[in-house]
């Protein structure tokens, strides 16, 4: 048992090693090439002028606000359902990471919405789903921090997880409800469906990048948690072998 | 360049770098602290259970 | 089954006797209801406004502080190992207790409400809209928290954390529960449509509590 449970970590410590660099290499250009597109070829748009900018990184980082999630939940499963160890070490890291990218689209489009809104938060029914969705966050990783065995702090994030999963569309649909019972209908909308190809594809770039860069960062997160389960685990041998 | 918003546009972009930084940079730090403590631990001639051969299974 | 009536009996015989604090709820619940004056003044047309906003507010937070005891003390004493290793399903423990925990804490609340509706100034049709709206809303708050008092079982303080996993899953509760309770009141929405919605959110967190919470409560013991 403790054999097999070591030995998948091991052969994911060597197979990061070797794709990591590499990865990162890939990450790194498709932001030059994005951020060349971003600053010097987009157009600005006739309606909100150059703030559109901001939207190159809104948008990736809402988006991979709910990847997080969703990565979460999927090792969530493998962690209740095969018990695999990797997939407690991808849930833990990928939680902090996926705060921090939930943060930056709360801190964007809040930087976004003054110029466009007039004001720095509206309660509109998007914003105030993420928010929740970074509530969420943060009590997931307080609930990580609390619990000092590692097994059993994976078991019982991986069930709140998952209690999310099934919820979060529910939160979404009742902020959606009570959004347009209370807001006036005068809240500037988000562009829709009609995007221009010219500022189409840099948004996906970007999007390509940032989801990268979550691979990237998650990746080394998960080597780092290996590591720190493998020294705790010496500790403890250690510390019986000299009683 | 940006308009009348290069304020708003460069803050929304300095504090993302700054963000994605920290966390660059925590990920890195944390990494060299574990390594570093790994290594003391296999210096002082400790193993992991899996490394060791003649050790009986506990659970 | 009579091991389980056999619980609910126990169950309420533990909360309602000396130090069970099933009252302590109510009394919270009254607390916080009397400090709103004093924070937004008394005006009574505003208060008459926020009343079903500040009844429910107070009930939500007062269910949660009670809700971190509800498995710690079957912990504490071994009671839980002797029910994880028994021959009633889990999950319908968990639906016990809750229910039980609810009718020791939470019906007290519901009782309470229309008394603190007074003090807030409201309109009898609104007084009686929010006691119904809490009456179906508050078991679904303590089928959620019972997830948070299961995945906290096992930590020492786990009150504070308990409030901070729950609460953003009684997002829908609460919206759908002031949203019952001024409709009936105010012209737009009718009453029936949030109610009904707020009556299917009950239903499904008596399903999903109870499942989640002893998923919890199985690992836990691990």
């Amino acid at each position: 048992m403790r054999l097999i449970d070591y030995a998948n970590p091991t052969r994911f410590l060597g197979l990061t090693a070797t794709v990591l660099p590499w990865l990162a290499v890939v990450t790194a250009l498709t932001f030059a090439v994005g951020l060349y597109l971003v600053v010097f070829v987009a157009p600005a748009d006739y309606q909100q002028g150059e703030t559109v900018k901001i939207m190159y990184i809104h948008v990736p980082f809402a988006w991979l606000s709910m990847f997080c999630y969703v990565t979460m939940a999927g090792s969530a499963f493998g962690t209740l359902v095969w018990r695999h160890p990797l997939a407690d070490v991808s849930a833990k890291c990928a939680a902090p990471i996926g705060a921090a990218f939930t943060f930056l689209a709360l801190a964007t489009g809040s930087l976004w919405g003054k110029p466009m809104w007039g004001t720095w938060w509206v309660w509109d029914a998007r914003l105030t789903s993420v928010l929740v969705l970074f509530i969420m966050y943060l009590g997931l990783i307080a609930l990580q921090e609390t619990i000092e065995d590692p097994a059993r702090a994976a078991k019982a994030s991986a069930i709140l997880t998952l209690v999310g999963v099934v919820n979060i569309p529910i939160i979404k649909f009742s902020v959606d409800w009570w959004n347009t019972l209370h807001q006036p209908s005068s809240v500037f909308r988000m562009g829709g469906s009609t995007i221009a190809a010219s500022m189409l594809v840099p948004l996906l770039i970007m999007a390509t990048a940032f989801t990268l860069l979550f691979l990237v960062l998650h990746l080394m997160a998960m080597r780092n948690e290996i590591l720190r389960r493998r020294i705790r685990a010496m500790r403890m041998i250690e510390a019986a072998g000299a009683e | 360049m940006f308009g009348t918003h290069a304020g708003f546009i460069l803050a929304a972009y300095g504090i993302a770098i700054l963000v994605v930084v920290v966390l660059f940079v925590w990920i890195v730090v944390d990494g060299r602290s574990q390594r570093r403590q790994l290594a003391e631990l296999e210096a002082r001639g400790v193993r992991r259970r899996s490394a060791a051969t003649s050790e009986g299974d506990r659970a | 089954m009579s091991a389980l009536s056999a619980l609910f009996v126990r169950e309420m015989k533990l909360a309602t006797r000396v130090g069970g604090g099933a009252l302590m709820g109510a009394l919270f619940f009254l607390i916080v209801v009397t400090v709103v004056p004093f924070g937004v003044g008394p005006d009574l047309n505003l208060l008459a406004r926020i009343g079903p906003a500040i009844l429910w507010i107070g009930a939500l937070l007062a269910t949660l502080l009670s809700l971190d005891r509800l498995f710690q003390a079957d912990r504490d004493d071994g009671g839980l190992d002797l029910v994880l290793m028994g021959e009633a399903p889990l999950e319908l423990v968990v639906l016990i207790k809750c229910l039980a925990h609810w009718t020791a804490t939470g019906l007290p609340l519901v009782i309470a409400s229309p008394m603190l509706a007074v003090f807030m100034n409201m309109e009898p049709v609104a007084i009686g809209a929010t006691t119904l709206t809490l009456l179906v809303g508050t078991p679904a708050l303590t089928f959620v928290g019972a997830i948070g008092a299961a995945l906290t079982v096992s930590l020492r303080r786990g009150g504070l954390l308990l409030a901070i996993l729950v609460l953003p899953l009684t997002v829908p509760v609460m919206i759908f529960g002031v949203s019952a309770a001024t409709a009936a009141v105010q012209e737009p929405v009718p009453f029936a449509t949030p109610f009904s919605i707020l009556a299917a959110l009950g239903l499904f967190s008596m399903v999903l509590g109870p499942i989640a919470g002893a998923a919890a409560l199985r690992h836990a013991g691990d």
